[in-house]
């Protein structure tokens, strides 16, 4: 059975997983506005392709946040103010991003366009490139004292390890974004978007076995859970290998569950790497936060558990309900609402 | 300047700031319910536009309270560590429960009914926008558990250096909760009603599509009305709960330095004096303020110096006085500008009922334009004494504001996001207003003769084209 310190820590880890599986794709299209994009009118069937879903994806990260300062109060503590500046930066990202889609379509007027689509760019873009140098941060270890407390320099931060993790997250969500196009839009858009994504397997396929190799040297984390590691990294290659295949066979469906399939396990091997720890001290593995001293008290864990086992059914059906609602491609003829 | 005091502006300037998006929305998303209803029931077409015009003003309004809320979610952490790891264990469920429960629901929701109106069933449309409805109601009785929790700590004991829960019927059932939350949430129906009673007032005054305003005028004076006046009436309870639970914040707001004597009267203006603690100056009601604090016309309140030495042998030296004329005047502003909506609303009422509303002068349409900012002005005033009056505690009783904040983070770290978050905000409201300047004075109809050339999405050509 597990406790429910481990069940907590299962459910952080899902959270993300979600997030990083849905709004992973909606950060893709995003980015796509500008690499994929060509005219107005595309950039337009883009934002439309993910204007019914990006904000309740966005709304993973809110509960994930939100879950880990109720169940692990420490943790949030430890990390929300030791990561001050990237934070800063992620929410001004997310904030432009957010207002973007609402107003970019609301005046017709170049400067103003251009504006938004910068934001929405930015927003797209940073974001998951932050969040990958905070959660590498998180594998490598971070100085954290005998208070819990981070006090991380900027090199403790940025170094060549959580660059190569930042821009590993953003290459996997940029080319699950370019699968969700293929599969919500059509004609010549989407057939580019399917062309970009097989080039962009080359340059992901690297970033991935850099950022395994650079975890194996630069981590502890294979010698704490080498077995199960090893074998997400074999699941890992196999969804990869599979990604390929279906996207030239035009299996999008597939393809684009297998780029996130490829998220999903980055996401939990994470997680395995850093359980039963948290945030891994750099100073001293006695100062590291775990799943016991960083949780709340079995009653609010217990209390959390309830309402989260009854509320969770409810989310993830109307979240189903509402992609099966809008899974009719944008076409550039719609009404397009942004 | 210290990271304490940094701190402390940055958390009221991005609250205050993400509260006037909150409430407009709030009262905005229910009275857009309420115009697809009637669209639903009677069948007009004329109320789906109303519904889709002030849905406009709401979507433009929701996004940016929404991105503002999620920086009130990460604050805690990043400025108030200190404060975070303390309480986490109670204050945190409140705020995993709200995502779960209220920002999905909204989340989804509004997707849905954004995109729907041509994909989803009337009813099932109609009942999108009442789930966005419930879900930011849902949201702020959550939001509320939590900050009643900090007005008047309830449901938890102080284990292993911080609160842990111990129970969560007590931190939902907590007396300070029930008379904040149905307070809160009304006033932000006033509010959105204010909008609406504003914005069509302006277009009657100007006589531009006078019947589509003068139906919405007429739906949101009676929601301003009823709002308004409820509340007041639970302002009320609020006030004579505060007697029992923050005598403190009662006596700072009545600038009351010794005994009211018995029976109290209520200070309607006051020279107040922090430093020499004494007013040189007041004007006052008799009785009233014996009956605000136990709806009777008697009855002793508490002043502030015997307060001070009582919690100075409860929580031994220091000083518990609030910035009094800061609370003082925050709740007579609140007052104010309330007792202002519940006249202007009844006479709007009266006059829609009487069906004198064309007849009535331009100056009442002028007054009600003016009339926007009420309901904001008593928001955050009201807002102001709740969180002023409760100084110098976090948690009333339980931990300090300078105990909460975050040890690690500098005062560069905080300047530059103050300063960063202020201009983005400064930005997003500039932006905000514009859009509903140019919204508004594109009436309801513009989309009729902006959409006429382009040709029906939904045809068959179309269809075929995309499947």
């Amino acid at each position: 059975m597990l406790s429910l310190n481990e069940l907590w820590f299962v459910l952080v880890a899902v959270l993300f997983i979600g997030f990083f599986f849905l709004e992973g794709f909606d950060f893709g299209v995003g980015m796509a506005t500008q690499v994929l994009a060509r005219n107005d009118t595309e950039r337009r069937v883009l934002i439309n392709s993910i204007g019914p879903f990006w904000d309740a994806n966005e709304v993973w990260l809110l509960t994930a946040g939100g879950a880990i300062f109720a169940a692990f109060p420490n943790w949030y503590a430890t990390m929300f103010s030791g990561y001050y500046t990237p934070l800063v930066v992620l929410l001004l990202a997310l904030i432009g991003r957010g207002v973007a889609f609402e107003f970019r379509g609301k005046v017709d007027f170049a400067g103003w366009k251009k504006t938004w689509d910068a934001a929405i760019f930015a927003g797209s873009f940073l974001p998951p490139f932050l969040l990958g140098v905070v959660f590498s941060g998180l594998l490598k270890g971070l100085p954290i004292d005998q208070n819990m407390e981070m006090k991380a320099g900027l090199l403790d931060m940025v170094n060549l390890y959580t660059l190569a993790g930042g821009v590993l997250v953003v290459v996997l969500c940029y080319v699950h974004g370019l699968l969700f196009t293929v599969l919500r839009t059509t004609g010549e858009l989407r057939d580019r978007a399917r062309r970009q994504a097989k080039t962009a397997l080359i340059p992901l396929a690297v970033l991935l076995v850099l950022f395994a190799i650079l975890t194996y040297g630069m981590t502890d984390v294979f010698e704490v859970r080498g077995v199960l590691l090893t074998i997400v990294a074999v699941l890992g290659l196999a969804a990869f290998l599979l990604a390929g295949w279906f996207i030239s066979g035009k299996r999008d469906g597939w393809a684009f569950g297998m780029t996130g399939t490829i998220i999903a396990l980055s996401i939990a091997s994470v997680f395995i790497g850093l359980f039963p720890r948290v945030m891994i001290s750099s100073l001293s593995s006695a100062f590291s936060l775990t799943i016991d001293n960083a949780a709340s008290g079995p009653y609010s864990l217990k209390v959390m558990t309830i309402a989260a086992l009854f509320l969770l059914p409810f989310v993830l059906g109307y979240q189903i309900w509402s992609y099966f609602v809008f899974h009719k491609r944008v076409h550039e003829t719609d009404h397009l609402e942004y | 300047m210290d990271t304490l005091l940094l701190a402390r502006i940055q958390f009221a300037a991005t609250t205050i700031f993400h509260f006037f998006f909150v409430p407009v929305s709030i009262g905005l998303v229910l009275l857009i319910a309420i115009m697809e209803t009637m669209y639903v029931v009677k069948g007009k077409e004329e109320y789906k536009r109303m519904a889709k015009f002030w849905g406009k003003l709401f979507l433009i309004n929701f996004a940016v309270g929404v991105v503002t809320g999620i920086l009130q979610e990460f604050q805690f952490g990043m400025n108030w560590s200190d404060y975070s790891r303390f309480v986490g264990d109670v204050f945190g469920a409140p705020l995993a429960v709200e995502a779960l429960f209220a920002f999905f629901l909204e989340s989804t929701f509004i997707g849905l009914w954004i995109f729907g109106w041509d994909r989803l069933s009337k009813k099932v449309h109609l009942l999108s926008i009442w789930l966005v409805a419930l879900g930011t109601t849902i949201s702020a009785f959550w939001i509320l558990a939590a900050n009643s929790f900090m007005q008047r700590p309830v449901g938890f004991a102080v284990n292993n250096g911080r609160a842990e829960m111990n129970d969560f019927f007590a931190l939902i059932g907590n007396g300070q909760l029930w008379v904040e939350f149905p307070h809160t949430v009304l006033g932000a129906f006033a509010t959105g009603a204010f909008l609406i009673t504003g914005v069509s007032a302006y277009k009657l005054l100007k006589k531009q599509d006078v019947d589509f305003f003068k139906k919405s005028f007429k739906i949101a004076v009676i929601v301003a009305l009823a709002s308004s006046f409820l509340t007041a009436i639970f302002g009320h309870q609020q006030a004579q709960y505060l007697v029992k639970t923050q005598p403190m914040k009662m006596a700072a707001s009545e600038g009351l330095w010794g005994k009211s004597g018995d029976p109290a009267g209520w200070t309607v203006v006051a020279a107040i004096d922090p430093t020499t603690k004494e007013n040189t100056y007041e004007i006052k009601i008799p009785y009233l303020l014996s009956f605000l604090s136990y709806s009777k016309f008697s009855g002793e309140v508490k002043g502030m110096n015997e307060l001070q030495a009582q919690y100075e042998k409860i929580y031994g030296p220091g000083n518990y006085i609030p910035p009094v004329r800061t609370t003082f005047w925050s709740f007579r502003i609140m007052i104010a500008a309330g007792c202002l909506m519940i006249v202007l609303s009844a006479y709007g009422a009266y006059l829609a009922a009487r069906k004198r509303l064309e007849r009535s002068g331009k100056w009442y349409w002028r007054i009600m334009l003016y009339s926007i900012s009420l309901p904001f002005i008593a928001n955050t005033s009201g807002w102001v004494m709740t969180e002023f009056g409760r100084q110098p505690w976090t948690v009333f009783g339980l931990m300090q504001t300078k105990d909460s904040v975050s040890p690690s983070v500098t005062s560069g770290q905080i300047l530059f996001s103050l300063i960063a978050f202020c201009l983005i905000y400064a930005a997003l409201a500039a932006v905000l207003v514009y859009l509903f300047v140019r919204t508004i004075s594109k009436g309801p109809y513009a989309e009729e003769t902006a959409d006429a050339h382009t040709h029906d999405p939904f045809g068959k050509e179309d269809y075929h084209a995309v499947s």
